[in-house]
């Protein structure tokens, strides 16, 4: 079972019926028990970064998810949510990320249309279970802060706007997704579907 | 950078399309959730529909074609048509729609702009813009109701306010372009696209492939909008796409 942390942050009914669609049972689930039990975890999120660390505090799943991301199973955050995992993010000030990943998330500065909203062509910069049979393609952006890793070999994909721009991240057994993969046509379904093989329980 | 996009529009009325759809193929060609797909499949960048129902039946069962359409798709999808509050917006962004589009509402009460954006976001609210040439101003009017309504607004006045009340892009169709197949109205684009910073749509006009690789290169749309062409299968989005990324236009 895959499990949808549901932290009252944005609609998660189009990613909840992606996952189902790849042929894996998705529950939203918003207690310990049934997220700890999950085969792989997604993290998703649209909004602010402070309100979302908020809910997560507020909430206890900040410390679930991080429990989640050591117990060494497949953690995925999504747009807000692979911010999130990230140590601190500036919107509205500074504020603490969950700390999975070392780096900040800021946002874009400069004479350019903001939010990147649109499609963009990712360019892979590391080989990763992720890209297994895939080719470079375009997938769905909507934001307007984007995350810098600290550390180089963290940095799994890159878009180009303006600037290399952080597209998707790992570490490990954790994953992000600056873009939205469920609304990126079939490469969007197939990084999911390359995400969820990492939960080790076959398609249905 | 981003690519340009192509977007076919559905119009839907008491959850079934309308204006005739020709696919073959199809098992229920008024089925909006299938032609979603279908256009999904063929390379559609996003989608838009517009919910034309005149009663309040007819806008819940929207509601439920939203819902399933994004349990179908893996495109993003904008709905307009009849949202009058930001109540209506709450609903279908919930249902599972990526944008709104407003136009008539956006202009008897522009608050409602500015209250969805601090609401949902920017990128959620599409503001719909119809304008005709009003050649005693040697401008562009805005339209509502299809057209039939003067406004008095000036096109390009009124997409300045709609951008900084909020608006995450315009969905701009020209009423001399619409229907006739000629083209997309190039001047009325080009003169908004250069006036906003934020991405607008062109609609009205499209009739041949090479009016899409127009309006992006002479009339600086982001995204092009069509609907007969798509429906009555006189080009296939490849087929636009094809052209389009020959003349070295970045498309997906």
């Amino acid at each position: 079972m895959i499990a949808i942390i549901d932290y009252g942050m944005g609609n998660l009914h189009s990613v909840s019926k992606a996952i189902e669609r790849l042929g894996y049972p998705a529950v939203l689930a918003s207690d310990e028990e049934t997220i700890m039990s999950a085969d792989a975890a997604i993290l998703p999120g649209v909004g602010a970064f402070g309100d979302a660390m908020q809910n997560l505090r507020d909430t206890g799943l900040d410390e679930v998810t991080r429990r989640y991301a050591a117990s060494g199973k497949p953690l995925l955050g999504i747009c807000l949510g692979m911010q999130l995992l990230f140590t601190s993010g500036e919107e509205h000030g500074a504020n603490a990320g969950l700390g999975l990943l070392p780096g900040s998330v800021v946002r874009f500065e400069g004479s350019y249309k903001i939010p990147h909203m649109g499609w963009n062509k990712l360019e892979f910069r590391q080989k990763s279970p992720l890209f297994e049979g895939l080719a470079e393609g375009h997938v769905y952006f909507v934001h307007s802060f984007h995350a810098r890793p600290e550390r180089d070999e963290h940095l799994l994909a890159t878009t180009d706007y303006y600037q290399h721009v952080t597209a998707i991240v790992g570490r490990d057994n954790i994953y992000g997704m600056q873009f939205h993969p469920e609304k990126s046509g079939e490469l969007g379904m197939q990084l999911l579907a390359n995400f969820l093989k990492l939960s080790g329980r076959p398609e249905a | 950078m981003l690519a340009k996009r192509i977007i076919p529009c559905l119009d839907v009325k008491d959850g079934r399309v309308v204006k005739g759809v020709n696919f073959v193929n199809l098992r229920d060609a008024g089925d909006p959730v299938e032609l979603a797909a279908t256009y999904d499949r063929e390379g559609a960048d996003e989608l838009v529909f517009l919910d034309i129902s005149a009663s309040h039946e007819g806008r819940a069962t929207m509601v439920e074609v939203v819902r399933q359409t994004a349990g179908e798709i893996t495109i993003p999808f904008t709905v307009g048509g009849g949202i009058g509050h930001v109540d209506d917006m709450k609903r279908l962004l919930r249902a599972g729609a990526d944008k709104i589009g407003i136009n008539t509402a956006a202009i008897r009460s522009p608050e409602l702009v500015s209250e969805g954006a601090r609401k949902f976001g920017s990128q959620c609210i599409v503001v719909a813009i119809d304008a005709k040439f009003n050649p005693e101003w040697g401008e562009w009017e805005v339209y509502t109701h299809g057209g039939r309504n003067a406004t008095g607004l000036k096109a390009l006045e009124w997409v300045k306010r709609v951008e900084s009340l909020g608006a995450g892009e315009i969905l701009l169709t020209s009423m001399d372009a619409d229907g006739t197949k000629d083209g997309f109205d190039l001047k009325l684009t080009r003169a908004v696209s250069d006036m906003v910073s934020i991405p607008v749509i062109a609609s009205g006009g499209a009739g041949k492939i090479d009016h899409f690789y127009d309006v992006f290169e002479q009339g600086h749309a982001d995204a092009g909008l069509a609907a007969t062409i798509f429906h009555y299968k006189e080009m296939t989005i490849g087929e636009v796409k094809e052209d389009l990324r020959g003349k070295g236009v970045e498309v997906r």
